[in-house]
């Protein structure tokens, strides 16, 4: 393909995206829509978070999306006061991990959450995001 | 086949900004290494250059690194596993002895690191992480470290005055480690001290107190088989067993963050290997590039049961007096940690004291040592334990 045809929709994940081409580009145009999707092995049932093109349990790629939604369980989090190049004007910023059961999600706390509100264990709600400099994301927000 | 053992270790001095290019960095560790042993280059059948190679402009390290070693024609091969990555070597050069196809093997490990900021070494470190699906949260390795941290203190009730006494220790014998790049001391007032650079904070719950220091340095053991070990060294030190494991890149993909999986499973294995258990360990090396992972680490190799490594630590029972003497070199915290150099000190480290040549480090007449190794965050785990 040629360079100009190429699809680099996932170059829009996140403050600064280090990837712009893959399978799952689909997962941006649910961004888009204001969905955080997964995908699902049509053969086997593997359930996968962050999303993947091929089962490496049946070796399949016969993938389906699903939505993330409902309340996950905050497993743990880290309010960063330095930032890596390139994510300085994010600072100061919190990631975090939520627990659906069947799979894990890794990503920001929403910057509205005060660090009072904020223990190991609450429930919580995965909402996509559009960031200052227009990029996408999703962040964690109180259930 | 018989058994496998070090004949020699070496390392630079860790420093910030070494004056010289990366083969010159190379040349230190290795230099020690060679007189350690007692042998010339011509004795070495194999080299095994190991190192993260996102801090260089050179490709290839192995070649260049062969040449200027003086270790041509033989063969050479670069190995990564970040952190981990001379760990990985010397595993790698025990099968190579263990399977006859070289009677010595030199692996040499190096990082400069000091070429690019500090900024851009956290962004480049960060993307030993996921970089599809994390890195564009802004993540870097305090702040994953941070979780495990989060996690630890949610699940046991750790504190980060815990943490702190883990800094103190390191410092402890950071300041007696001539080879180390951190050689002041640390105080516990120092945490609580808000005018105290160590006190602030890098990613909560970490502060700058509990993470190590980027370091340029270079690190070389050199490992033969039964005979040449015989042959060359008064001293030889054995390999008794040898664990190696890895886990999901994503955290995503895990299901513990109190502990690290490839820390426990190495661990299980290298254990198994040399039909010892953790009470048999006298001294050990773990990964401590944060506060948090020396704690999870005396937990995952079962120095101390889930949630009681804090125990260990506030009895000082991981001091050189103790009944698990733990990282008495200063540890990646105060030695430095120069990422592919950092396996092969850590080994050096064993090696003296088996050997009792550790100087006012020594610990009292050690058998058996450990060394764990942890590459990326929790993403490669390497353990070995040697013997006399």
């Amino acid at each position: 393909m040629a360079k100009k045809d190429m699809d680099l929709r996932f170059g829009k994940f996140g403050t600064v995206s280090f990837t712009f081409t893959t399978k799952v580009n689909d997962f941006m145009n649910g961004l888009e829509q204001g969905k955080v999707s997964g995908t699902r092995c049509k053969d086997c049932g593997k359930v996968y978070f962050p999303p993947r093109a091929d089962c490496y349990n049946c070796l399949g790629s016969n993938m389906e999306w699903f939505d993330v939604t409902g309340k996950g369980k905050l497993l743990t989090y880290s309010k960063l006061e330095y930032a890596p190049v390139g994510f300085e004007n994010d600072l100061p910023y919190s990631i975090a991990l939520l627990d659906f059961g069947d799979y894990k999600v890794f990503g920001r706390l929403a910057s509205d959450i005060t660090d009072d509100e904020i223990k190991v264990g609450m429930e919580m709600k995965v909402v996509a995001n559009e960031l200052p400099n227009g990029q996408l994301n999703y962040v964690f927000q109180k259930a | 086949m018989g058994k496998v053992g070090i004949i020699g270790v070496g390392q630079s001095a860790f420093v910030r900004g070494y004056p010289g290019s990366i083969r010159e960095l190379a040349f230190e560790g290795f230099r020690e290494a060679m007189q350690d042993a007692g042998i010339t280059t011509k004795d070495i059948g194999a080299s095994i250059i190991c190192s993260s190679p996102e801090y260089d402009k050179q490709r290839s390290p192995a070649g260049v690194l062969a040449e200027y070693l003086g270790l041509t024609p033989q063969p050479t091969f670069y190995v990564e596993t970040l952190c981990s990555s001379s760990s990985m070597g010397v595993r790698l050069a025990y099968s190579l002895v263990k399977a006859g196809l070289h009677d010595v093997v030199a692996v040499v490990g190096f990082q400069k690191m000091s070429e690019i900021s500090s900024a851009e070494s956290q962004e480049r470190m960060g993307r030993g992480a996921d970089i599809q699906w994390e890195s564009p949260f802004g993540t870097m390795m305090p702040a994953y470290y941070a979780l495990h941290a989060r996690a630890h203190m949610a699940k046991y009730g750790t504190t980060s005055d815990d943490l702190a006494l883990i800094r103190v220790k390191a410092a402890t014998y950071g300041q007696i480690n001539e080879k180390a790049v951190y050689r002041k001391s640390v105080t516990f007032d120092m945490f609580s001290d808000p005018e105290n650079p160590l006190s602030s904070p890098v990613s909560s719950p970490l502060r700058v107190g509990d993470c190590c220091a980027n370091a340029d340095g270079s690190s070389c053991v050199i490992v033969a088989d039964e005979e040449k070990c015989k042959a060359f060294s008064k001293k030889p030190v054995w390999i008794l067993g040898l664990g190696a494991a890895s886990t999901a890149v994503n955290m995503a993909g895990r299901d513990i963050f109190s502990g690290l999986t490839v820390g426990m499973q190495a661990g299980e294995q290298a254990y198994k290997m040399a039909g010892l258990t953790p009470r048999d360990i006298d001294v050990a090396e773990v990964h401590d590039c944060f506060t948090i992972a020396e704690m999870m680490a005396y937990e995952n190799l079962g120095f101390a049961k889930p949630g009681e490594g804090k125990d260990l630590i506030k009895s000082k029972e991981t001091y050189k007096e103790g009944s698990i003497p733990v990282n008495v070199d200063g540890g990646l915290l105060s030695k430095g940690h120069p990422i592919g150099a950092t396996g092969g000190s850590q080994i050096r480290t064993i090696v003296l004291q088996l050997r009792g040549d550790a100087g006012q480090m020594q610990v009292k007449d050690p058998e058996i040592g450990l060394v764990h190794n942890i590459g990326g965050v929790g993403l490669y785990g390497n353990v070995t334990i040697l013997g006399r």
